[in-house]
């Protein structure tokens, strides 16, 4: 704050620029397809951690276009599996200290993260959610109408709906965060560290040579490289293709919507699995709303007024007062859905090319623990033991993951 | 919004359908390796552009058919039901 002040009693020069553009160079030590939050992070722990800055970033249109400017910025760890539940803790630990990290505030409130149940089934997969949750140390715990109405009180607690709420899974430490502040601090940590950001450079090809990555074609010129890394979420399967990498991956739109703005009523953030929908009051005061998938594979962005009507309807069985309420916008992002609901993260077949992609509806709240692993793994060339389990050749080995806590809606 | 023309019913909105994914070859069962059958299962081609893939006419008359839809602007080229598909 104070920094703005004085820069208005400045005489109005403009900011400096959070990052530079460069003219792209001839070769890379590691280039990095995808400037959102799991590239620009993989991009500023390269620098930060293992002193590698020879990195570029290629992005096809501008940073944080996808996924990391799209999603609902619900950040949570109260996983079901034990490999799910560890990796989301360590995401959310680095996000607590990233405003300081990054110099940048990134505005993370850590409002408390309510999962609705409607059924006597999910009172007792809350149960053992909480109990998987307790057992690694992560704050969640199960707890009744009576407190709920205590977190929430516009919530219809009564019995009278076609889904009445019967408890809710309580996990204190999750929270919304300013998700394009989260972006642009990567951006501007990497790129002080002399990562170049390069904006509308889209990938067009990915030479290999004896099964070896040599070079990475664009738009803008051909740059030679050892190390890519594929982090472009919904439209992964595409850069895959062009090194004959197969992936269990099929892309499905994901669409968002916000309220007109309202006075501060809902502190905490309300998910309910069986109406399909989540929703947390923004900081400007609207309502931030998402529900599920699209249920058919789509690389389109458009919004449809079916999704519009069954969100509101759904909308209105938790809080019924919200009947005259008018959306403000809709959206769309791309999500690139495995069939076990965790991410695919580590080497291919190909040498030097490794992936960080199928991170589905939950991607954004695992960006600082994927850059950060991601990094280790191109620095040291093994796969850290938190991200070993996400490995792509599990579906071939039968040992999915299962995480059917993963998504928050949508099974 | 996407219209599907049931071979049946005639042409209809996309609620009505429950979509069944990419067509995939089985491999015999009983002489698939461990990767074939992984690769069956799991991999999918994930195409930007035009693809046939299942539909089921769920709230209708239950007929499943193959629309050729493009996964970005959701043009549908034709329907078609199994028995009518084009020989490859």
């Amino acid at each position: 704050m104070w920094k703005l002040i004085r820069h208005g009693l400045n005489g109005n020069k403009p900011l400096p620029r959070m990052w530079r553009t460069h003219d792209l160079k001839d070769s890379y030590d590691v280039v990095i397809i995808g400037g959102g939050v799991h590239g620009l992070a993989a991009a500023y722990y390269l620098a930060k951690y293992h002193g590698i800055t020879n990195v570029a970033v290629l992005e096809k249109r501008y940073i944080g276009s996808g996924g990391s400017g799209r999603n609902t910025t619900i950040l949570r760890s109260n996983y079901l599996t034990p490999e799910g539940v560890a990796f989301y803790d360590e995401s959310i630990k680095l996000y607590e200290n990233l405003s300081v990290d990054l110099d940048f505030n990134v505005l993370f409130s850590q409002r408390g993260h309510l999962t609705l149940a409607h059924s006597d089934a999910a009172v007792r997969t809350m149960r053992w959610r909480a109990e998987v949750n307790q057992i690694q140390g992560v704050n969640s715990s199960l707890i009744y109408p009576d407190e709920i109405a205590k977190l929430c009180p516009h919530l219809d607690l009564s019995e009278h709906p076609r889904y009445p709420i019967l408890g809710a899974l309580y996990h204190p430490p999750g929270g919304i965060i300013r998700h394009d502040a989260v972006v642009w601090g990567y951006a501007r940590g990497a790129d002080e560290r002399g990562v170049h950001i390069h904006q509308l450079t889209e990938v067009t090809g990915i030479n290999v040579e004896n099964n070896k990555v040599i070079s990475v074609q664009t738009n803008c010129g051909t740059i030679k490289t050892g190390m890519v890394l594929n982090a472009t979420a919904g439209w992964c399967s595409l850069i895959c293709d062009m090194v004959d990498v197969k992936l269990p991956i099929t892309s499905h739109p994901l669409q968002a919507c916000v309220s007109e703005a309202l006075k501060p009523f809902l502190d905490v953030v309300i998910v309910s699995g069986s109406l399909h929908v989540y929703v947390s009051q923004s900081d400007r005061g609207e309502l931030v709303m998402g529900a599920s998938i699209d249920p058919y594979q789509s690389y389109s962005l458009d919004s449809t007024l079916g999704f519009l009507e069954s969100l509101s309807g759904h909308m209105l069985e938790l809080f019924p007062s919200l009947s005259r309420v008018k959306i403000l916008r809709q959206w769309a992002g791309v999500c690139d859905m495995t069939p076990d609901y965790s991410p695919i993260m580590g080497f291919t077949p190909v040498e030097g090319f490794v992936v960080d992609v199928g991170w589905g509806t939950y991607g954004f709240k695992a960006g600082p623990v994927s850059g950060k692993r991601m990094a280790e793994l191109i620095a040291t060339n093994r796969t850290p033991d938190l991200i070993a389990p996400f490995y792509l050749g599990r579906f071939e080995d039968g040992a999915l993951i299962g995480e059917k806590g993963a998504a928050s809606v949508g099974h | 919004m996407i219209l599907l023309t049931c071979p049946n019913c005639g042409t209809r909105n996309v609620s009505e359908f429950r979509y069944g994914g990419e067509i995939t070859k089985r491999p015999n069962p009983n002489t698939a390796t461990q990767a074939e059958w992984a690769n069956y299962l799991y991999v999918r081609k994930n195409v930007l552009g035009v693809m046939p893939e299942w539909w089921c006419h769920q709230s209708g008359c239950g007929q499943w058919l193959i629309a050729e839809r493009h996964t970005k602007t959701h043009e549908v080229l034709k329907t078609y039901v199994w028995e009518a598909r084009p020989q490859e």
